[in-house]
C-alpha cells in the first residue's frame, strides 16, 4: 500500500483518535453507554486498520504477538481477581460493595471499573489475536 | 469459605484456565490443571455432602438477591451431577498428560492451550449445572461447546476438522434455539431466575408463546444431547477427537445436556405441564426406543471401534430419555443413575481404547487382533467397561437397567421392558466382536508392542474398578439418584 | 409496541399474547419487529441447511443468530423510553436487561464465527476445498 499516501496519512491521523475514543468508551461506561466489550472492539479495530494500511509486519512490530496473548489471560484474571477479592473481603463473588470498606457505592464504582477494564483488555486482545491468526496464516 | 462453594466450583477452573495459558509448556501446566480438577472434585463432594445434610444451597452472585441477581442454586440433582462431571474431569485429566505429550499433533509451545481449553470446557459444564438462572445456562453452554469444538478439532485425522465443523453448526443451532426459548419465557414472565420462572409460569402457561418456548427448548436441548434423530454430529465428533477428549466429552457433555433437559422440563415447566399438557412423553418414548434400537444396530456394523462406541453412546442416551419419558420416580431414578453409570462405563471404554491406540496407533477392528494377550490390563478394563455397558449384574450398568425395567413394568409397559432386554443383547453383540478379535484372533507377525504405560492404565482402571464398586454399593448411584428424582418430581422429602 | 412503564414485569407480553392468540390485522402490522425476526431467522436457517459451501453456511448461521439478537433487543424497547441512565429528566426507560443479555450473546456469536472460520481455513488446508460434497467424497475414499 506504499502508493496510497492519503490512506496512510489519514490512518496516522485517525489512529490516536480511535484509541482515545476506545478509552473514552471504556471509562465512561459508568455514566453513559459504553463498557469493556465495545471499547475492546474499538481498540482492536484501530490496530486492524493500521495492519490493513501499513501491512502485517509493521503491525506486529507495533504490537508483538505475545502481547495480546498475555492480554487474553490477564483480562480474565483481573475479572476473576476482582470477584475473588470481593469474596475474601467478606462478600459474595463479584460483590463490589465490600471493595471499599467505608462507602459501598464507591466500592461498586471501583468494582465495575476494574471488571470492565479486564473485559476490555481481553476483548481487545482476543480481537487482535484473531486478526493476527487469520492474516498471518499461510505466509 | 464453605458458603462460597457454589461460586468456587466455577471460579476455580475459570481462574486456572488463563493461568495455564500463561505458564511455559511442561510439567507445571499439567500439574496446575490436575490440581484444579482435583480441587473441583473436592468442592463437588463437599457440596453434595452439604446438600444431603442440610438441603438446598442458594448463592447470590455479587450479593444481589435472587430474582434480580444471578442465583446459584444447588439441590440434590445438581450436586449429584457436579460430582459426576468433576470426577470424570479429574480422572480424564490424569489420563490426558501422556496423550497430550505424545499422541496429539500439537507443537510443545501450544500444549498449554489444550489444558486451558479443557478447563474452560469443565468450567462451562460445571456452570451449566450449578446455576439457577436460565440465561446463565445458555452462556455456560456456549463456553463448554466452543471449547469442545476446539478440543475435537485437534484430533490427528483431518476428518476431525470436518467433524468439529459439523458439531459447531449443529451445536450453535441448538444453542440458538435454547436462546429463543429462554427469550420467549422472559417475554412472558419478565424473569430469568429458575425458581421465579417456576412460580410465574403457571399463570401464563396456556399461551402459544409458552408452548413455542417449550418447543424451541426441547429441540435445542435435544440437539445438544444428541437425541435420535438429532444425533448426526456425534459419531464423527467422538470418533476423530483425541482419545482423552472423547473420554471426557462422551462421559460429560451429553449428560449435562440431559441434566438441563430435566431442569427445564421438571423444575421450570413442571412435570404437569411438560408431560400432562404437552404430552411430551408421547414423542420422547418412541424416539428413545428408535434411538436405542437403530444406534445399537448401526454400532454392530462399525469397523472403527471408537465410532462403534459413539453409536453406542447414542443408544445409551436413548435409555436415559426412556427413563425420563416414563415420568415416574423409578423411571427418573433410572435415567439419573444411568447418567452416572454411563459416565463410568464410557469413560472406561474410551480410555481403554486410548491406551490401545497409544500403542497400536489405530482403533479399527482388524488392527485389534491379538491385543488381548499383548495388553492384558488394557483389555481387562475394556471388558469390565463392556460388561457394565451390557448391564451384567454386579456392574454399575446393571443398576440403571434394573430400575429402567422396573419403571417400565410399573407402568405396565412390558413390551418396553422386553425391548430394553433385547437391545442389551445387541450391546453383547458389538462388545463381543471386539473381545473376540482381541482375545481369539492371532496377533499379526512382527508387532512388538507392550502394555500401555502406567500413567494411562491407572486412570483407566480407576474408572473400571468404580464400575464394579458401584455395581455392589448402590447408595450413591441409585440412592442419591432416587432422592434427586423425588426432588425433581416434587414428591417425597 | 405498548407504552408501558419499565416497572411492569413483561412489557411485551400482552401484545405478543394477542398476536399469537387472535389474528388482528392491525396487530400483525404493528408487531413488525417479530416479523423481521421470523423472516431473518428462516433466511439464515435456510442458508445453513441448503448451502454446501462452508463459509456460506457460517454466513447463514450468523444471520440466524442475529435474528435472535433483534428479537431480544426489540422486546426491551419501550416507545418514548430513553437509555436507562439516571439523569433526573426522563421517567420512562427502556428495559436494559435484554440488551445486556444480547451483548453476551453477540460475543458468543463472534467467538462462534471466528472459530468456525478458523476451522474452515484448516479444512481448506487439509482438503483443498470448502465445498461440502467434495470434502465428503474425499472422506468416503479415505474410509474405503
Amino acid at each position: 500500500m506504499k502508493q496510497y499516501s492519503i490512506l496512510r496519512l489519514i490512518t496516522k491521523l485517525l489512529l490516536p483518535l480511535i484509541l482515545l475514543f476506545a478509552l473514552y468508551v471504556q471509562f465512561h461506561g459508568d455514566f453513559g453507554p459504553g463498557g469493556g466489550f465495545q471499547a475492546g472492539v474499538i481498540f482492536a479495530a484501530g490496530f486492524v486498520l493500521y495492519a490493513l494500511v501499513y501491512g502485517l509486519d509493521n503491525a506486529r512490530r507495533l504490537m508483538p504477538t505475545w502481547l495480546p496473548r498475555l492480554g487474553i489471560s490477564l483480562g480474565v484474571l483481573i475479572y476473576a481477581g476482582v470477584g475473588v477479592a470481593g469474596m475474601l473481603l467478606g462478600g459474595a463473588f463479584l460483590d463490589y460493595g465490600v471493595l471499599d470498606p467505608h462507602d459501598p457505592v464507591h466500592g461498586q464504582h471501583l468494582g465495575i471499573l476494574l471488571v470492565e477494564l479486564g473485559v476490555g483488555i481481553t476483548v481487545a486482545s482476543v480481537m487482535i489475536s484473531i486478526f493476527h491468526a487469520f492474516a498471518g496464516r499461510g505466509r | 469459605m464453605t458458603e462460597h462453594l457454589p461460586a468456587l466450583q466455577v471460579v476455580v477452573p475459570l481462574i486456572a484456565a488463563p493461568l495455564c495459558a500463561l505458564l511455559r509448556p511442561g510439567r507445571a501446566v499439567w500439574l496446575l490443571a490436575m490440581a484444579t480438577c482435583a480441587l473441583c472434585l473436592l468442592i463437588a463432594a463437599l457440596l453434595l455432602d452439604q446438600v444431603l445434610a442440610r438441603g438446598v444451597i442458594s448463592y447470590a452472585m455479587g450479593g444481589w438477591p435472587a430474582p434480580w441477581g444471578i442465583e446459584y442454586r444447588v439441590d440434590v440433582a445438581n450436586a449429584y451431577m457436579l460430582l459426576v462431571v468433576a470426577t470424570i474431569g479429574a480422572v480424564v485429566m490424569a489420563f490426558a498428560r501422556t496423550v497430550v505429550e505424545q499422541r496429539i499433533r500439537l507443537p510443545a509451545s501450544k500444549q498449554p492451550w489444550f489444558y486451558t481449553t479443557y478447563l474452560l470446557c469443565l468450567t462451562g459444564l460445571l456452570g451449566m449445572i450449578v446455576t439457577g438462572d436460565a440465561f446463565n445456562v445458555f452462556v455456560f453452554l456456549e463456553i463448554s461447546s466452543l471449547s469442545s469444538y476446539v478440543l475435537i478439532s485437534i484430533g490427528r485425522d483431518r476428518r476431525a476438522l470436518t467433524a468439529a465443523y459439523q458439531y459447531l453448526i449443529m451445536g450453535t443451532i441448538g444453542a440458538t434455539f435454547i436462546l429463543i426459548g429462554i427469550g420467549f419465557l422472559y417475554v412472558m414472565t419478565g424473569t430469568l431466575n429458575m425458581a421465579d420462572l417456576t412460580a410465574r409460569l403457571p399463570a401464563v402457561a396456556d399461551t402459544r408463546t409458552v408452548r413455542a418456548a417449550f418447543a424451541f427448548l426441547t429441540i435445542g436441548i435435544s440437539l445438544k444431547l444428541a437425541l435420535f434423530p438429532l444425533h448426526l454430529w456425534l459419531p464423527n465428533a467422538y470418533a476423530y477427537a483425541p482419545s482423552a477428549v472423547t473420554a471426557f466429552l462422551a462421559a460429560t457433555a451429553t449428560k449435562v445436556a440431559i441434566y438441563v433437559l430435566l431442569r427445564f422440563f421438571f423444575t421450570i415447566f413442571g412435570a404437569q405441564f411438560s408431560f400432562g399438557t404437552m404430552r411430551l412423553d408421547v414423542i420422547l418414548l418412541p424416539l428413545a426406543l428408535a434411538g436405542i434400537f437403530s444406534a445399537s444396530v448401526v454400532a454392530i456394523f462399525q469397523t472403527n471401534v471408537k465410532r462403534m462406541l459413539a453409536y453406542s453412546s447414542v443408544a445409551q442416551i436413548g435409555y436415559m430419555i426412556l427413563g425420563i419419558s416414563l415420568v415416574s420416580v423409578t423411571g427418573l431414578t433410572a435415567a439419573i443413575s444411568h447418567l452416572f453409570n454411563h459416565a463410568l462405563m464410557k469413560g472406561t471404554l474410551f480410555m481403554a481404547l486410548g491406551c490401545v491406540s497409544f500403542r497400536i496407533g489405530a482403533v479399527s477392528l482388524d488392527r485389534l487382533a491379538g491385543v488381548g494377550r499383548i495388553m492384558p490390563w488394557t483389555m481387562g478394563a475394556f471388558v469390565i467397561g463392556g460388561l457394565s455397558l451390557i448391564g451384567v449384574p454386579l456392574t454399575a450398568g446393571f443398576v440403571s437397567k434394573w430400575y429402567l425395567i422396573l419403571g417400565a413394568l410399573e407402568r405396565g409397559w412390558w413390551p418396553v421392558a422386553l425391548l430394553v432386554l433385547l437391545t442389551s443383547l445387541l450391546a453383547v453383540v458389538y462388545i463381543w466382536r471386539v473381545v473376540e478379535t482381541a482375545y481369539f484372533q492371532p496377533a499379526p507377525e512382527g508387532r512388538a508392542t507392550g502394555e500401555a504405560p502406567l500413567a494411562l492404565l491407572a486412570p483407566t482402571w480407576t474408572l473400571a474398578l468404580a464400575n464394579l464398586y458401584f455395581g455392589l454399593d448402590t447408595s450413591l448411584n441409585a440412592g442419591v439418584a432416587r432422592r434427586a428424582a423425588e426432588a425433581l418430581l416434587g414428591v417425597g422429602p | 409496541m405498548p407504552r408501558d412503564g419499565c416497572n411492569a414485569p413483561a412489557p411485551q407480553s400482552a401484545a405478543l399474547r394477542g398476536w399469537l392468540g387472535t389474528t388482528n390485522k392491525m396487530q400483525i402490522l404493528g408487531l413488525y419487529n417479530y416479523w423481521i425476526f421470523i423472516v431473518l431467522m428462516m433466511c439464515g436457517f435456510y442458508v445453513v441447511i441448503s448451502r454446501g459451501n462452508l463459509v456460506k453456511k457460517l454466513v447463514g448461521l450468523n444471520i440466524f443468530q442475529t435474528s435472535v439478537f433483534i428479537l431480544y433487543i426489540s422486546m426491551g424497547k419501550i416507545i418514548g423510553g430513553t437509555a436507562p441512565i439516571l439523569t433526573g429528566t426522563a421517567t420512562v426507560y427502556s428495559n436494559p436487561l435484554p440488551h445486556v443479555l444480547i451483548l453476551t450473546a453477540i460475543v458468543v456469536g463472534i467467538a462462534t464465527t471466528a472459530l468456525g472460520l478458523a476451522l474452515v481455513v484448516r479444512i481448506h488446508e487439509a482438503y483443498g476445498t470448502i465445498e461440502e460434497d467434495e470434502i465428503h467424497a474425499q472422506s468416503e475414499d479415505e474410509a474405503l
